[in-house]
């Protein structure tokens, strides 16, 4: 059996809405085949996995707050997507967002205000944002390989942070531990409903910043150029768009966003520097842009789905003694199956079976030129 | 004289997996396809190899198990961007996630469980030679294959008519086409030779270089291997010699951190990655070398038209 792949004349609308819910249809499937693998009834698995965690007001909290970076970090991502520009450290963008952001609360915690939290999210910004401009400079200046420099910088990143929180930045009241001091009461985040659930600011910035960059990319020239950069270079060209210039536009935009992200995590959700600040969430970002279509609206439903595995691969760690790895494993083959659905967008794919179906059988008399297998 | 051996043994342990996983990964390149996934090919090639070699208890059948975990693994990838058409740098991408996961739940109860280590050779009389003996008859099966794999890689690639055919598919997937030539069917196999290397460079990480299952051990190496291939511009070679500079790298940091050199330790261990970005930027930098070398169709996805 063989695949063939014809192109369609145009774009399937019909496929480009349906895909990632095929997509998300062919996970589950999967993952029941895996769940009955490990010796799980799946009905239960899906039920601890996907419904308990969000059945009470305060999970829904929980939910949002895992929701937030993703969304924040694959806004980003997905304008650089768009444009071709394959930014894929923004891990490491976060994690740097963290660490120029939590220098007011640990190195001036005797500074108080209003003004405190203006100044840690902006300069988390600026600290991703910063972080971001290697790859960029690197790829301008030199046409140095972006994905690989911007990879191997998150490494780098992780060493830094580890070195910090051991190091100087050690709270020396902290027996030891690996962690800066806490942050004051005028350097944490607020929360949005506290008597609710521990949901705070960062939610609002990733929609805030979705309906942004959503604006950006459909109504403002900017967007137009990085759509036309992304999809050919040369008209981009003849139009007077340079492509250095969208390259560190792309960059510092996504590692900002990303850097907002790592501060509002540190200083929302965990309150300190620690060796490990992110489950991941710079990589898991990038499915979550390829799962809303690179589209900053889908990425909020994105966001949502793929916060729902981690609080699920939570859940069956608990309920089941399965390892919460298997959130992961949700992630990647959702990632699998969307990219494999987006094939339906622009081709119809035809099995080819030994036996020959009957219209097409004159055309596979002719030469075997589209062989496949 | 012992310690320069001893140095020179583990550089070529260290250099091992980076050479198998990027020479695979040349060969892939050189046939137009882009495989991101070296990273996770490899770790899943590690917990396989381990897994089997445990269960089983014979080392052999863990390496064994490792390639074969590497090219069915590779599989999917292929699937997806040579019959799918899917984006190469996304899928490959999805690949590593997807292996990193996959690894660490495959891996759970192997976490602490002593692993089997392949045994060094040892030829009587040739291995107890001073210097030269251990070094090049006393090293372990793995490193053999290596230099082997990159041999019999030159040889293919430029002595061979299906090397020549296949470097003409990372040429031009269109004139290769219209040729008659099966470019999909090449990828095919050329993407899963490449997953059977990293699946073997992931089994010799597991039991050759630390015989134990450790989640993500491995480290970034298939990123690093990516980026030998392209500082090696797709010449086998160079990818040895690149090899042997990373692990020359590589085990500096660990013997600077050993004996105790006032640089804290994390600053060490991030040598590694920077002396990839240091590399990258010095071989890009010259543009027309680049491509000049670069496989022109590398990363396009292909789908043959009728």
């Amino acid at each position: 059996m063989r695949i063939e792949l014809v192109k369609r004349p145009q774009r399937s609308a019909l496929f480009s809405m349906l895909s990632p819910f095929i997509a998300f249809a062919l996970t589950i499937i999967a993952g029941a085949i895996m769940f009955a693998l490990l010796g799980v009834n799946p009905l239960d698995a899906f039920n601890i996995y996907f419904i308990q965690p969000i059945s009470e007001v305060w999970q829904l909290h929980e939910l949002a707050i895992k929701a937030a970076p993703l969304i924040l970090i694959a806004v980003g991502l997905s304008v650089c997507y768009k444009a071709n520009i394959w930014n894929i450290g923004a891990e490491g963008q976060f994690i740097f967002g963290a660490i120029f952001g939590s220098i007011i609360p640990v190195l001036f915690p005797q500074f108080e205000g209003p003004l405190v939290i203006p100044l840690m999210l902006l300069l988390g910004m600026v600290g991703g944002a910063f972080y971001a401009s290697i790859p960029a400079f690197l790829k301008t200046r030199f046409s140095t390989n972006e994905i690989l420099t911007s990879l191997m910088l998150v490494y780098v990143a992780q060493l830094f942070l580890d070195w910090l929180v051991r190091g100087p930045w050690r709270d020396p009241q902290g027996h030891g531990f690996p962690q800066t001091i806490q942050f004051g009461d005028w350097a944490v985040l607020p929360q949005l409903m506290p008597d609710a659930g521990r949901a705070n600011w960062g939610f609002v910035f990733a929609l805030v910043a979705a309906v942004a960059i959503w604006l950006m990319m459909s109504r403002m020239l900017k967007g137009f150029e990085v759509r036309v950069l992304g999809s050919s270079p040369r008209a981009g060209r003849f139009a007077g768009f340079g492509f250095n210039r969208m390259v560190f536009f792309t960059f510092l935009l996504s590692g900002a966003l990303a850097g907002l992200a790592g501060i509002s995590e540190v200083s929302g959700a965990i309150g300190q520097l620690q060796p490990v600040i992110s489950p991941g969430y710079g990589f898991t970002a990038i499915i979550v842009a390829f799962l809303g279509r690179l589209n900053p609206l889908g990425i909020v439903a994105a966001g949502l789905v793929l916060a729902l595995t981690y609080l699920g691969g939570e859940a069956v760690q608990s309920a089941l003694g399965i390892s919460d790895k298997v959130a992961r494993v949700f992630q990647g083959m959702l990632l699998f199956f969307v990219l494999g659905c987006d094939t339906l967008i622009h081709y119809r794919i035809r099995l080819i079976g030994m036996a020959l179906t009957k219209g097409t059988a004159k055309l596979e008399a002719a030469p075997k030129l589209g062989e496949a297998r | 004289m012992d310690i320069t051996v001893n140095i020179l043994l583990t550089i070529a342990t260290a250099a091992t997996p980076l050479l198998i996983a990027a020479i695979g990964e040349l060969v892939v390149e050189r046939s137009g396809v882009l495989n991101l996934g070296v990273e996770g090919m490899m770790i899943m090639g590690a917990v396989g190899g381990f897994g089997a070699g445990y269960l089983t208890g014979s080392p052999w059948i863990g390496l064994l198990a490792a390639i074969i975990v590497g090219a069915l693994f590779s599989l999917l990838f292929a699937v997806m961007t040579l019959s799918l058409a899917t984006n190469q740098v996304a899928t490959g991408l999805s690949l590593t996630l997807l292996g990193l996961g996959l690894s660490g739940m495959i891996g759970t109860s192997f976490v602490g469980q002593p692993g089997v280590r392949l045994p060094n050779l040892e030829i009587p009389g040739l291995s107890s030679i001073p210097v030269v003996g251990k070094l090049i008859f006393g090293q372990d099966p793995v490193f053999y294959i290596s230099i082997a794999l990159t041999a019999a890689v030159m040889w293919f690639l430029f002595k061979t008519r299906t090397g020549l055919t296949l470097r003409s598919i990372g040429d031009s997937h269109t004139s290769a086409h219209a040729l008659g030539i099966k470019v999909i069917r090449y990828r095919y196999l050329a993407v899963m030779f490449g997953g059977a290397c990293a699946g073997l460079a992931g089994g010799h990480l597991s039991l050759v270089y630390t015989p134990q299952w450790v989640e993500n051990m491995s480290a970034g190496r298939g990123w690093i291997a990516l980026a030998l291939v392209v500082f090696a511009s797709w010449r086998p070679w160079r990818v040895l010699a690149g090899a042997y500079i990373f692990g020359a790298v590589w085990i500096g940091q660990l013997h600077a951190q050993a004996f105790g050199i006032p640089v804290p330790s994390q600053f060490l261990s991030s040598l590694p990655y920077l002396a990839t970005i240091v590399v990258l930027v010095l071989i890009s930098r010259n543009k027309r070398l680049t491509m000049m070398n670069t496989p022109a169709s590398l990363g396009q996805p292909f789908v043959p038209d009728r």
